[in-house]
C-alpha cells in the first residue's frame, strides 16, 4: 500500500509499539477496532468476551471441537493426542484464535500472540466471525447463541450423571453409536411450527362439532367392510402407520431418539444431546468458506484502516501482512501442499472481488452482475451476501470470471469406469458457467454427504429398521465404515438394521447391507 | 468488551478424555509399548514414547462416499496447460481430496500416532507387575507412627498450648462483651484529672463513677478466660513405609565379561525404575565382590575391572553389615538383586546358603538372583551344567518364596524375565 502510506497526513500516535501485549493495550486496540467495525463498516455484532488462554488450553479447546465445555468421551482424548503430537513435533502451529457462536461471543486468544496478532485476532474473530454468526440466516435459524453454553453445561453434567448411574461403558456404547450417525442427525429443513395446546383444542372442538352436525345414524346400518378389511385395508393402514412415524425421515438420530423401541429414557437423552450438538455445527459446515472469507475480509479492511490512521506502526503492518498472506495462500493442485481449495483464500478473494465489481466494474462485470456492478456500495452488497447466502449459493451467485481466471480453476470429471480423468471446462468463455455450477455443487453439503433416509420399519415382523441410500451418479458408500455404522445403528435400534443402496434415477437396488440384532 | 484471563484455570481439562482414550486402545497401545521397548536402550526406559497404533479399535466410522465408485466431479485451482477435453491419468491419492488424509477421524488404514507421557508409558509397561511380599511390609508398618496435626482441642498439656488460637478467642470474647480497653481507661483518668484541674468537680465526680464502673467491668471480664484456651491436637497416624533400599550385588571377577555386566546392569536398572514408581524414596547400594566385597559408586560398579577369586559370601556379609547399620527394617523396605556368572569358591557356597537362609532373607522383601551367561553356555554343549552357586541357591529357593532365581543370557530376555519375576499373582520360583 505505498499510496496509503503517502496519503497519511495526520500523524496519530500508534496504539502500541512493542510486540508484548497487556490488558490496557488490548482495550485500546479493541476500542479502535470497534469504532472502525461499527461506524465505518457497519457491522452488527454480539457483545464480546475476550478470554486469554495458554497453548495447552488451546489444545484442550481443539479436542472438544472448539467448544469451551463438552461432555466426556474418548474420541475427544484421541483428538487431543493427535493435535498434541503434531504440535509438539512442530508440524502444526496452533490457531491464533477460536471463536464461539454464543451470546456474548467468546473469543479465545493465545497468550503467545504478539500485540499485532492480538489486534488481528480481535478484528478477525471478535468482529468478522461475530458479525457472520449474528447475521447469517443459517445461524439465525438453526443455532441459539444465547443458550448454547448453558446447554453444553447441561449435557456435560447429564452425561456424567448417566455414567455414575449406568456405568461409563454403557454410556460410551450409546455415545459411540450416536457419534457414528451424527452427520445424519441434523434437520436440513425447518420443521413446521409446533402447534400449541390452545390451537389443538380449538381444532379438536371444530372437528367434533362437524362430526356431530353431520352425524347420520343410518351409516351404522350399512354393512361394514370391517371384517374383510384385513386384506384390502392393510396396505392403507401400513401407509398410515408410515405417515404417523414420519417416514421417510432423513434425520436418522431424530428418528431413533423418538422411535427406537428399546431405548431407555437416558439413552434417548444421550442421543438427543449428540443430535443437538451436531445440529449446532450444521450451519458452520455449510458456510465455512463464507465465514472465514468474511472474517478475513473484515480483518484485512480493519488492519488497513488502522494503518491508514497511523494507529499501528509500519512494523506491525508488515507482520500482519506476512501472516495474512500465509493465511490466504492457495497452493496449486499439483503442489504437495495442496489439500483442496483454501476457504480463507477463496472467500477473501471473492469478497474483495465483489467490492471491486461494485466500485470499479469492467464491461464483463456489467454483463455478469448487472444488479451490483457499479453500484458503489461494496459493503452493502457484502453485508447482504453475508446475511443471506451459504457457500453453495454464494459461489453460484457471485463467482466472477475474473476469479475463475485468477485461481485458474478447472473442472475435471472422474468416472471410475474409465482409466483417466477428463477436463470438462477451463477458464474460458464456454467454461465459466460450468465451473461456477460445479464449484457450487462441490460446496453443497447435501451432495457431499450421502443421502440416507429411514424408509421403513417392519412393524409386523421383526421390527427391522430399513435405511436407504439414494445413489447419485453411481457413487456408493465406502463399504467397511458403512458396515461399522450400521452395527452402531443396530445397537441403538435394538433390532436388525438393513441398508439398501438404491439408484436414485432408476430405483434399482444396487447393494444391500444387513446387520443382525445386537446380541 | 470483557477481558477474562483464563490462564489460571485448572489444567488438564482433557486428561479424563485422554485416559478414556488410552483405556479404549489399551491392547493396541500395550503391544506398541512392548514393541518399542524391545528396540530402545535400558537407559531410556524412564522416558515417554511415541507410539503408533492401528486405527482399528479407535475408528470413528461414518457414512461416506467411496472414492472408487461412480462419477464425481471436482473443481481445482492452478490449471497450467490443460484445455477442455484433455485426459489426465488418475492420480493415486485421489484428486482434490488430500485434505482428509491423516485426519483424526481414522478413516484411513494408516496407523494413529501419538505420544505417551513417561507415566503413561511406565504404567503400560508395568501394568501387570506388582511388588511381591506385601504382607510382610504391612506388618512392619504398624511399628512406624507419625504425629500429625489434627486441629485444636480444649484439653491438653501446657506444652501444646496454641497461643495464637487462644488469643484469638480471647480477643473475640473481649470485643463481644465490650470489655473496656486499657487505653479508654487511661483516657478517662486523664479527663478526670483535667476536670479537677479546671475545677469542674461535678464533671469529675461523674467521670469518676464511670471509671469505677468500667474498672469493675474489666475485673469481672477477664483478659484470658479458661474458655479461650486451646491446645494443638495431634493424631498418631501409621506412617507408610515409603522408603526402599535396593542392594545391587555383583561379581566383578575376571570371569564376568562386559556382556555379562551389561546384562546385569539392565536388570538392575529395570528394578530401579520399578521401585521408584512404588516408593517415594529409593536408595541404591552397589556392592561388588571378588574374593572381598566393597561398597562402591555406580560408575565403579559397572565399569571398573577387578581381578581375583570369587567368594560370594563376602558380598552377603557386606550387605548385612550395611543394612544393619543404615537401613533398619522398620523404616526401610529392602530389596536385593544379585548378579553373577555362577562361579564361586568351592567351599563358600555352603556358607552362602546358610547366610542367605538365616540372616539375609529375613531382612529382605525380595531377593532376586540373576545368573548371567554369555549367550552360548548351555546351548552350545547341549547340556545345561548348573553352576556351583545355582546348585547351592536351589536349596534355598523352595523354602523362601521371596527368593527367586533366573538365568539370562541375552538382552532380549531381560524384559521377559523381569516380567516373570514380578508378574501379578505371586512368584513361581
Amino acid at each position: 500500500m505505498p499510496d496509503s502510506v503517502a496519503l497519511r497526513l495526520e500523524t496519530a500516535t500508534p496504539l502500541f509499539t512493542g510486540p508484548n501485549w497487556d490488558y490496557s493495550g488490548l482495550r485500546r486496540v479493541y476500542d479502535a477496532v470497534e469504532r472502525i467495525a461499527l461506524d465505518e463498516l457497519g457491522l452488527d455484532v454480539y457483545p464480546v468476551q475476550v478470554e486469554v488462554i495458554t497453548s495447552e488450553q488451546m489444545l484442550d479447546a481443539y479436542a472438544s471441537v472448539g467448544l469451551p465445555l463438552m461432555y466426556r468421551h474418548w474420541s475427544f482424548g484421541k483428538r487431543f493426542a493427535y493435535h498434541e503430537t503434531l504440535y509438539r513435533k512442530g508440524l502444526q502451529g496452533l490457531a491464533y484464535e477460536i471463536v464461539i457462536n454464543s451470546n456474548p461471543c467468546i473469543c479465545y486468544i493465545m497468550e503467545e500472540n504478539s500485540m499485532t496478532m492480538q489486534t488481528l485476532v480481535i478484528a478477525h474473530a471478535a468482529f468478522g466471525h461475530n458479525h457472520f454468526f449474528k447475521n447469517n440466516y443459517l445461524f439465525r435459524q438453526w443455532t441459539d447463541a444465547n443458550g448454547i453454553l448453558d446447554y453444553l453445561s447441561f449435557a456435560r453434567d447429564y452425561v456424567q450423571k448417566c455414567e455414575e448411574r449406568h456405568g461409563a461403558e454403557a454410556v460410551e456404547r450409546v455415545l459411540d453409536a450416536a457419534h457414528a450417525l451424527k452427520d445424519h442427525g441434523v434437520n436440513r429443513y425447518a420443521h413446521r411450527t409446533k402447534p400449541n395446546l390452545a390451537e389443538e383444542r380449538r381444532r379438536a372442538e371444530e372437528w367434533r362439532a362437524h362430526f356431530e352436525a353431520t352425524y347420520n345414524d343410518l351409516w351404522r346400518t350399512v354393512p361394514g367392510a370391517d371384517k374383510d378389511k384385513d386384506d384390502s385395508g392393510n396396505e392403507a393402514r401400513l401407509l398410515e402407520i408410515k405417515r404417523e412415524l414420519g417416514l421417510p425421515e432423513e434425520n436418522l438420530l431424530y428418528f431413533i431418539e423418538k422411535r427406537a423401541p428399546r431405548l431407555e429414557d437416558w439413552q434417548q437423552e444421550l442421543v438427543r444431546i449428540v443430535r443437538l450438538v451436531s445440529q449446532y455445527f450444521y450451519p458452520q459446515k455449510q458456510t465455512q468458506m463464507m465465514n472465514e472469507g468474511c472474517a478475513t475480509f473484515v480483518h484485512y479492511e480493519i488492519m488497513r484502516r488502522l494503518h491508514d490512521k497511523g494507529l499501528i506502526t509500519e512494523g506491525s503492518m508488515l507482520e500482519f501482512l506476512h501472516s495474512h498472506s500465509s493465511v490466504v495462500f492457495q497452493p496449486d493442485f499439483d503442489d504437495p501442499r495442496f489439500s483442496g481449495l483454501n476457504p480463507y483464500a477463496l472467500g477473501f478473494a471473492m469478497m474483495s472481488d465483489i467490492r471491486r465489481i461494485c466500485e470499479e466494474p469492467t464491461e464483463e462485470d456489467r454483463e455478469w452482475f448487472p444488479d451490483i456492478a457499479g453500484s458503489g456500495d461494496g459493503f452493502g452488497v457484502l453485508r447482504h451476501a453475508w446475511a443471506n447466502y451459504r457457500d453453495e449459493s454464494f459461489v453460484l451467485q457471485h463467482l466472477s470470471p475474473a476469479m475463475i481466471r485468477r485461481f485458474r480453476l478447472f473442472h475435471v470429471s472422474d468416472d471410475s469406469t474409465k482409466p483417466a480423468l477428463r477436463v470438462e471446462a477451463i477458464h474460458d468463455d464456454v467454461g465459466y458457467r460450468k465451473i461456477r455450477g460445479a464449484l457450487s455443487r462441490q460446496y453443497d453439503l447435501s451432495r457431499r454427504e450421502p443421502d440416507i433416509q429411514v424408509v421403513d420399519v417392519d412393524l409386523r415382523g421383526d421390527r427391522c429398521l430399513i435405511l436407504a441410500h439414494y445413489v447419485h451418479n453411481g457413487v456408493l458408500l465406502e463399504e467397511q465404515s458403512c458396515r461399522a455404522v450400521i452395527r452402531h445403528t443396530a445397537t441403538l435400534w435394538g433390532y436388525s438394521v438393513k441398508l439398501l443402496e438404491i439408484d436414485a434415477a432408476t430405483d434399482k437396488t444396487l447393494k444391500t447391507y444387513e446387520v443382525a440384532p445386537p446380541g | 468488551m470483557n477481558i477474562v484471563d483464563r490462564r489460571p484455570n485448572p489444567k488438564g481439562k482433557s486428561l479424563s478424555n485422554r485416559q478414556r482414550f488410552l483405556a479404549r486402545a489399551r491392547a493396541e497401545v500395550k503391544s506398541a509399548v512392548q514393541e518399542a521397548l524391545r528396540k530402545r536402550k535400558v537407559a531410556d526406559v524412564g522416558h515417554g514414547e511415541k507410539v503408533a497404533i492401528p486405527t482399528r479399535g479407535i475408528a470413528e466410522p461414518n457414512f461416506h462416499h467411496s472414492r472408487r465408485t461412480g462419477r464425481t466431479e471436482h473443481v481445482v485451482p492452478g490449471n497450467k496447460e490443460y484445455i477442455r477435453g484433455d485426459e489426465i491419468p488418475r492420480p493415486t491419492g485421489g484428486e482434490g481430496r488430500g485434505g482428509s488424509q491423516g485426519s483424526p477421524d481414522g478413516s484411513g488404514e494408516d496407523a494413529f500416532e501419538f505420544t505417551l507421557s513417561k507415566e503413561e508409558f511406565l504404567d503400560m509397561f508395568f501394568e501387570d507387575l506388582e511388588l511381591p511380599d506385601l504382607v510382610k511390609k504391612s506388618l512392619k508398618e504398624t511399628f512406624a507412627v507419625d504425629l500429625q496435626r489434627a486441629g485444636y482441642t480444649v484439653t491438653g498439656s501446657p506444652a501444646n498450648l496454641s497461643i495464637r488460637r487462644t488469643m484469638r478467642n480471647s480477643m473475640a470474647r473481649r470485643i463481644s462483651l465490650k470489655r473496656p480497653k486499657q487505653s479508654d481507661l487511661e483516657a478517662l483518668r486523664e479527663a478526670i484529672d483535667n476536670a479537677r484541674s479546671r475545677g469542674a468537680d461535678e464533671e469529675a465526680e461523674r467521670l469518676l463513677r464511670e471509671l469505677d464502673r468500667l474498672e469493675h467491668r474489666s475485673k469481672i471480664i477477664p483478659y484470658i478466660d479458661p474458655i479461650d484456651v486451646r491446645y494443638n491436637r495431634f493424631e498418631r497416624v501409621p506412617r507408610p513405609n515409603t522408603e526402599a533400599v535396593m542392594f545391587c550385588l555383583m561379581d566383578v571377577s575376571g570371569s564376568m565379561t562386559e556382556a555379562m555386566k551389561d546384562l546385569a546392569k539392565r536388570f538392575f536398572m529395570l528394578l530401579h525404575v520399578f521401585l521408584i514408581r512404588r516408593y517415594r524414596h529409593v536408595d541404591i547400594v552397589f556392592i561388588r565382590h571378588t574374593s572381598t566385597a566393597e561398597e562402591v559408586d555406580e560408575e565403579t560398579f559397572f565399569y571398573s575391572r577387578e581381578t581375583g577369586g570369587t567368594v560370594v559370601s563376602t558380598a552377603l556379609e557386606k550387605m548385612l553389615e550395611i543394612a544393619r547399620a543404615r537401613y533398619p527394617t522398620d523404616r526401610w523396605n529392602i530389596y536385593a538383586a544379585q548378579a553373577s556368572d555362577g562361579d564361586n569358591y568351592g567351599a563358600d557356597s555352603g556358607r552362602c546358603v546358610s547366610l542367605l537362609g538365616s540372616e539375609v532373607l529375613p531382612l529382605c522383601q525380595y531377593f532376586a538372583y540373576v545368573e548371567v551367561g554369555d549367550g552360548m553356555g548351555g546351548s552350545l554343549t547341549g547340556l545345561s551344567r548348573d553352576s556351583d552357586l545355582w546348585r547351592a541357591y536351589n536349596e534355598v529357593a523352595p523354602v523362601h518364596p521371596h527368593f527367586v532365581m533366573r538365568r539370562v543370557s541375552d538382552p532380549s530376555q531381560i524384559f521377559s524375565v523381569f516380567h516373570e519375576l514380578f508378574a501379578k499373582g505371586g512368584i513361581r520360583a
